[in-house]
């Protein structure tokens, strides 16, 4: 602490200190250090857990030092071998960009349209919004009732719900992990809208003045004016968009555990973990896969919202 | 005098919103008419097939006006599929969850927010960016951690964190720390410096003012974290799945799982039990929609 190159603020910090006493100081050690141990221990030892075992093999059964070293082997075979991990990587992938090209721009365009002073707006928010509060198991529940062959909605209405007419929306490799980003895409957008529409609520009014005076169109005055003054929500909306495409587990989950159509890296992980198919050391590189692809956005999360205060 | 200027502002508002009314609006309108039909169509499909007793949809198919609607499948639901036993669980793990992660992440909030220590930045990082990992990179590691971490007696019924209530317990709260962390000590940074320094100069310990001074400006935070914490923790359905074995303690969201075609052989007892088990969330929604409103974007803008 006295090394601090801050000279400006040196003085004042050993004032501060001063004032605390044996006791305050082991309050304030117990206060970051509880949390920390907490938070360091159960999840930033399993993530570096997770790199070091991908290297090894281990079907858990015996103790430690069970474990093999087997260096890039379960990456070998995960490229090459192991038949889910590409279509998984694919489905991964098109849900990212059905995400990102069609269910957060539609989320922006929600919250443009709501910013506009209208009438009802609450009303159409909460409608809007309303999905995003369920858990994406329940939203799966939900669509299946739309979805199912005979009972379903959907294909009550187009006449498809009897013998050989039928479209099987979750059953049917070729559609149902569209009809799953579907499901997906009715929580994610409301999600976006929400995040848009607070930030939208933050831009100086007089800025789209100055620019409506200047002679801007509506259309010019968003993408000119308002869009680079929302950059940083935009960085956040697209994050969370990342993340949050690659978290996805649940909804394919309970509809049909993952499989045939609906492999997504998350559930190949799930599969590794335990009982008579545990393989550890497989199982975390798939995960430390999953973690290379999300170090990205984290990069550029933590630079986006700690860049400033230094 | 506020009454009076109140008065004379409405009539200019009434005059505004008149004069934009013009086609285009109309329009608008109707879009977001549409929009919003289109989007509750899916939950009110639900509550209606629930409400339909299953001779009536078996006969005239669930695309059918109904003749007759009852409660019974919520009652089936309810008996059928154990919910009071779910909830019970989900109540055991989210409770304490919930009081203990807004606490912790509270202290070591106020901690880096309001001192300098040489880790401030390098721990914010830290949470923020644990916050952000999906679920699985962990998972692993983790449940061969919770097989071999011991945990006595009342606590655990094996010996171990594998299996119990105080594991899901715990890393609900180890993993949402990162996100109220990261939004309570945005908030904390906003508050005076002034604060913490006088109430210190004055001889109040630290404890006193954190929890006289600081945390007592930290409600709306704090009621924002728990309504988006609560909904959360209700949600999981990942951490339980998988570091719960039985499935008789699992809360009621991992539940789910189990549930379907076991003991929701019907659709119409399915759509119950969804709506019995969203409710919660639903309620909580409609009552505290600003709060839940005000978490999420809390955690995205700065400050």
């Amino acid at each position: 602490m006295a090394a601090t190159t801050n000279v400006a603020g040196a003085p004042k910090r050993r004032r501060r200190l001063s004032l605390l006493t044996r006791q305050d100081k082991i309050v304030l050690g117990l206060a970051v250090g509880i949390p920390a141990f907490l938070h360091i221990s159960l999840v930033w030892v399993p993530t570096f857990s997770s790199i070091l075992l991908s290297f090894t093999k281990w079907n858990g059964i015996g103790g430690l030092e069970k474990i093999q070293f087997i260096g890039l082997d379960n990456y070998v075979n995960i490229f090459t071998k192991y038949p889910p991990f590409w279509p998984a990587i694919q489905h991964n992938f098109i849900w990212l960009g059905v995400f990102l090209f069609i269910a957060t721009p539609i989320g922006v365009f929600f919250a443009v349209l709501l910013d506009k002073n209208i009438r009802g707006t609450r009303f159409y928010q909460s409608a809007i919004y309303l999905p995003v509060v369920l858990s994406l198991a329940i939203v799966g529940f939900i669509w299946q009732l739309q979805y199912a062959p005979e009972e379903g909605f959907i294909n009550n209405v187009l006449g498809t719900n009897h013998e050989g007419a039928f479209i099987s929306w979750l059953g049917d490799r070729n559609i149902n992990l569209a009809a799953v980003l579907v499901a997906a895409s009715w929580r994610h957008i409301g999600y976006i809208m929400v995040l848009y529409l607070a930030g939208l609520k933050g831009v100086d009014p007089s800025l789209r003045e100055a620019a409506s005076i200047d002679g801007a169109s509506e259309r010019q005055t968003f993408f000119r004016v308002v869009i680079p003054i929302l950059k940083p929500i935009n960085v956040v909306v697209l994050v969370i968009t990342v993340i949050e495409s690659l978290r996805a587990f649940d909804i394919v989950y309970v509809i049909n555990k993952g499989q045939n159509g609906l492999e997504l890296l998350s559930v190949l992980i799930t599969q590794n973990i335990a009982g008579e198919s545990a393989r550890i050391g497989f199982g975390s590189a798939l995960a430390v896969i999953l973690l290379v692809i999300s170090v990205g956005p984290i990069i550029v999360f933590l630079t986006r919202t700690f860049e400033e205060p230094s | 005098m506020t009454a009076v200027a109140e008065e004379r502002a409405i009539p200019r508002v009434a005059v505004a919103k008149k004069r934009r009314m013009r086609p285009g609006r109309v329009g608008l309108h109707a879009f977001l008419i549409a929009i919003s039909a289109l989007w509750l169509f899916p939950l009110l499909w639900c509550v209606y097939t629930s409400l339909r007793p299953y001779g009536d949809t078996a006969k005239n198919g669930y695309v059918s006006i109904a003749t007759s609607l009852t409660f019974q499948n919520y009652f089936n639901a309810w008996d059928q599929g154990k919910i009071p036993m779910f909830f019970l669980n989900t109540i055991i793990i989210l409770v304490p969850a919930l009081i203990v992660v807004l606490l912790l992440a509270s202290a070591i909030a106020f901690a880096v927010s309001r001192f300098s220590f040489r880790f401030n930045l390098f721990l914010l990082m830290l949470f923020t960016a644990g916050n952000l990992l999906p679920a699985q990179v962990i998972i692993t590691p983790l449940y061969r951690m919770y097989l071999a971490l011991p945990l006595p007696a009342p606590l655990s019924t094996n010996g171990n964190w594998y299996d119990q209530y105080f594991g899901i317990m715990m890393i609900h709260i180890a993993f949402q720390l990162g996100f109220c962390t990261f939004v309570l000590s945005n908030f904390m940074k906003t508050l005076p410096k002034e604060l913490t320094e006088a109430a210190l100069v004055d001889g109040a310990s630290v404890f006193r003012t954190f929890w006289q001074v600081i945390l007592p400006l930290c409600r709306p935070p704090l009621a924002a974290l728990a309504t988006l914490e609560f909904t959360f923790i209700y949600n999981d359905f990942f951490w339980a799945l998988v570091l719960m074995f039985t499935g008789n303690k699992r809360p009621i969201t991992s539940a789910l799982n189990n549930l379907q075609g076991q003991f929701f052989s019907d659709n119409n007892l399915l759509a119950a039990g969804a709506i019995i088990i969203a409710a919660p969330t639903l309620i909580i929604y409609f009552i505290l929609q600003k709060q839940f409103i005000r978490g999420l974007t809390l955690g995205s803008t700065k400050g």
